[in-house]
């Protein structure tokens, strides 16, 4: 390019200019609050819930089991508990989604097909949350059509159950659209090539199409994974205290507990385990894998 | 598997509007309990808007929205343009700070933010939680968004037209002005809907960055529903559905007018 012709100094102005402000942006309410976050949670928790010193890694020691009572591994129970609603989410939603965005992506309709699975996406969060407490509820729509069918009425608020459902609801749309995106990309000459050497209809379907929408899949099910696992909004509301996650510690730590150090040695923990996880998906799917996720 | 797979496609559909169907169903029946239909009714949302803060709620949503959507939508633009065109050292960790905000739990981020806040407020005195601060919190998240959303935008932009308007004389300010940013306005335009809706959407960041006095619709839905389900809530649900699907719509139809 010819820019390159340009001063030093004129280009330096240019860069500051342009990636300056928002790289700013970016250090001041991101970096700097997640090193102080790191502080905290090497400090303890002082008089009027202040943070005081001296540095100490009591905090993650008693996130993961060593009290001073002695080993009680509450929270690590609690984070292999939201590690395996996670999982449990993850599969339903890729077990619903999967066959949808094919679906779609195949359809002589995709576009309004495409639009009708984004547009509940887009209504506010909270709505479609609270949409499923009044579903299940005790005098809710279900327990309503079983009455109407003589049936014993069904205990599904608060439960698991609901958090679940509202989990898979909530997250749908963000494995459908990269999925969705795999599938339109598929090279179908692979399918009938499969197909000419004599494979069957699970066979080249295994061998020749889900290999192609395996980066839609990978990139789906983080962004399914990640924020079910910190969620802490909906097992608040559908689980109604039933239900605790890792989510519902942090927020009851920087809530009414008030032990901002513990809650952000949890939050590391959290953090950590989300951002293993990112470099290990970078590590196979590289960079673009990394732009898959918007 | 053809009619297997439409099967499953039309019960996942009835799956994501059964809700959204129940609660504006819900919103214009008479009986206050349960969910039996007793009759047509317009009383929740006479209701609604005789409640006294709610206008003021919608009005501290919209602000929220428009401001920090504003914020973020040029300095994302920007952002996505130095990463574009220039190499420079630490490029890298910029794209890692970039793709933090997007991926990371929210809870995480509105904690940190939340700390953050505090600490500035006891070391200067500034930054009460209130407006402002939900605002920066959004900004944070949005410009990671837009960035990339326009980044995405500018891969796909053709270099030879930008070097044909500097080979014609073009300084940087006029290449920009009359080449690049027409190019690349429906990614600006795309990012800055999606920011603004990400801000209206947005539970999280505002829960942990919001003051007294700070009410946003979303955080008095969630204030109530811990109270108990009421029929002015499916009212106000079934108004905010509304703004939303036209919202999306209209812009649907603007971008693929360009």
């Amino acid at each position: 390019m010819n820019r390159s012709a340009t001063s030093p100094a004129r280009r330096l102005f240019e860069l500051l200019l342009t990636v300056g402000p928002g790289a700013l942006w970016l250090v001041v309410f991101m970096l700097v609050p997640a090193l102080l976050m790191l502080e905290a949670s090497f400090l303890q928790r002082g008089p009027y819930g202040r943070l005081v010193g001296p540095y100490t890694v009591a905090n993650y020691l008693r996130f993961f089991g060593f009290t001073p009572e002695g080993y009680d591994p509450l929270y690590l129970a609690i984070l292999w508990r939201s590690a395996v609603f996670a999982v449990g989410v993850t599969v339903i939603t890729l077990l619903l989604g999967y066959p949808l965005a094919f679906a779609i992506a195949t359809s002589r309709r995709k576009e309004a097909l495409l639009l009708l699975v984004v547009l509940p996406f887009w209504t506010n969060f909270l709505i479609r949350i609270y949409a499923w407490i009044v579903i299940f509820q005790r005098h809710g729509v279900v327990n309503a059509l079983l009455g109407a069918f003589g049936l014993e009425p069904l205990h599904l608020y608060p439960s698991w159950f609901a958090v679940y459902v509202a989990t898979v609801y909530t997250y749908l749309p963000f494995l459908v659209l990269p999925v969705y995106t795999a599938v339109e990309r598929i090279d179908w000459t692979l399918l009938e090539a499969a197909q000419d050497l004599g494979a069957g209809r699970i066979r080249g379907f295994l061998h020749a199409v889900l290999p192609q929408t395996l980066p839609g899949i990978v990139a789906g099910v983080l962004l399914v994974f990640i924020p079910a696992l910190g969620t802490f909004v909906i097992s608040d509301l559908l689980g109604a205290g039933r239900v605790v996650l890792i989510g519902n510690v942090i927020q009851q730590q920087f809530g009414v507990v008030r032990d901002w150090a513990f809650g952000s040695a949890a939050a590391y923990v959290l953090m950590a385990l989300v951002l293993l996880g990112l470099w290990g998906y970078a590590r196979v799917a590289g960079e673009e894998g990394l732009d898959r996720l918007v | 598997m053809g009619r297997l797979l439409k099967l499953h496609t039309y019960l996942v559909l009835a799956f994501l509007y059964l809700p959204i169907a129940v609660i504006v169903a819900l919103s214009f029946n008479q009986s206050r309990f349960g969910v039996r239909w007793t009759g047509f009714t317009w009383q929740w949302y006479v209701r609604l808007f005789h409640h006294h803060r709610i206008a003021v709620y919608a009005e501290n949503t919209l602000i929220v929205a428009v401001v920090s959507t504003l914020i973020a939508t040029v300095l994302g633009t920007l952002l996505a343009l130095g990463l574009y065109r220039y190499r420079f050292r630490l490029k890298s960790a910029l794209k890692f700070l970039i793709y933090v905000p997007v991926v990371i739990p929210d809870i995480v981020m509105g904690v940190a933010l939340l700390l953050f806040f505090a600490w500035v407020r006891v070391h200067t005195g500034w930054l009460r939680l209130s407006l402002v601060t939900i605002i920066l919190g959004h900004v944070t998240f949005q410009v990671a968004y837009v960035a990339l959303v326009v980044r995405s935008r500018l891969a796909g932009l053709d270099p030879a037209l930008e070097e044909a308007a500097a080979d014609l004389g073009a300084g940087g300010y006029a290449t920009f002005r009359y080449v690049t940013l027409p190019l690349i306005l429906p990614g600006v335009l795309a990012g800055a809907l999606l920011a603004f809706t990400l801000s209206l959407d947005d539970f999280v960041i505002t829960f942990f960055t919001a003051g007294p006095g700070s009410t946003t619709l979303p955080l008095y839905i969630f204030s109530s529903v811990k109270r108990g389900v009421t029929p002015e809530i499916h009212a106000l649900s079934t108004i905010l559905i509304a703004v939303t699907t036209v919202g999306l719509l209209l812009g649907r139809a603007l971008l693929r007018r360009r």
